[in-house]
């Protein structure tokens, strides 16, 4: 038994067959979707993912689907990089996002040394002193001139 | 004679020796062979994953519609999918893509933390009048960074990366077309590991 031609889902409707009752693709590839299955279908291959699809249990198969068209866009956009692209940016970005933690948090770190000293009686500072904050940390104790 | 053939043809075996593309295929990997720059006979495993969600054929299609000196990172993209989606085949390559969001969004609050304990201690803390240098101005004290505010908008739907005013960080050139389906189990371990530069 198959579906009657009007409800061929996208897959079916796209390789120019009849669409069986049991068609794997059908409940992940509607009719009103023909681009989703044309894109993964061009990147993956019909036979590709009706065997990827079998292999799975049917709870999973959603998922799948959706990663494969996610996966197959992102290749049809950037032929060279793809979603391999977007992984490698998003490391970039955590590089760099932990390198400004790591700069602010250093940051935090001379102000609260330089609070910390400011307190102390006995800091002096020397009215040629062009080091700023490192000097506000100076062990040696010099009295006023 | 005879050690001369065999010298021939030890060399004619090594220097033709086939890719791992036609090797798999079992044909003869001919001069020119489109795969062999890139599936060297000594990575047999990179081919294998490749052919296994790609197909063959479809990989000399979209190597054929790319210039040559592109072709390298196409295969190597490649090969990092078809692994990702071998060792992970509901999410593929898509799961690390969610994890490393995930992950991104966390440092970016903590980042943001930071710049709010900072941007308080340097008003809080700041150098009182008195105890500066003689000639200083009692102004407040330049903030080291003048407010730097992280500038990675993430909406909290994954798929739409915005450029938040195009402050840092470079989006990718298109939108990303995620799904809130896409939050099951993440076992973040569906991405290959390294990075593809």
């Amino acid at each position: 038994m198959s579906n009657p031609i009007s409800s061929r889902c996208a897959a079916c409707k796209y390789l120019r067959r009849r669409c069986p009752q049991d068609c794997i693709f059908s409940p992940y590839f509607p009719s009103n979707d023909p681009q989703r299955f044309a894109y993964v279908h061009r990147i993956y291959g019909a036979s590709n993912v009706g065997k990827l699809l079998q292999q799975l249990p049917e709870r999973a198969r959603s998922e799948a689907t959706e990663s494969l068209y996610y996966e197959a866009l992102c290749r049809i956009q950037d032929p060279v990089y793809g979603c391999a692209g977007i992984v490698s940016w998003l490391q970039q970005q955590i590089h760099d996002v932990e390198s400004e933690i790591a700069k602010t948090q250093a940051e935090i770190t001379v102000f609260l040394n330089s609070t910390v000293n400011i307190s102390e009686p006995n800091t002096q500072y020397s009215r040629t002193n062009e080091q700023g904050m490192e000097n506000l940390t100076n062990k040696h104790k010099e009295p006023l001139q | 004679m005879c050690g001369v053939a065999k010298i021939m043809s030890s060399s004619n075996s090594s220097y033709n020796s086939p890719c791992a593309a036609c090797k798999f295929l079992r044909r003869k990997c001919m001069p020119g062979c489109i795969f062999a720059p890139y599936f060297p006979p000594e990575e047999p495993q990179k081919f294998v994953n490749v052919h296994k969600i790609f197909g063959a054929s479809n990989v000399t299609k979209l190597l054929n519609e790319l210039p040559p000196h592109q072709r390298e990172d196409a295969v190597n993209s490649l090969a990092y999918e078809a692994e990702a989606r071998v060792r992970d085949p509901v999410y593929g390559c898509v799961g690390a893509i969610s994890f490393l969001q995930r992950q991104v969004q966390r440092l970016q609050k903590e980042l943001d933390a930071a710049n709010a304990d900072l941007i308080r201690y340097a008003y809080n803390g700041a150098i009182p009048p008195s105890a500066l240098p003689p000639g200083t101005t009692s102004m407040q004290p330049v903030l080291p960074v003048a407010r730097r505010r992280s500038s990675m908008e993430f909406a909290a739907d994954p798929g739409s990366i915005s450029n938040g005013g195009g402050g840092f960080f470079q989006p990718p050139p298109y939108s990303l077309p995620w799904d809130n389906n896409l939050s099951g189990d993440i076992n973040g371990g569906g991405g290959g590991g390294g990075s593809m530069i």
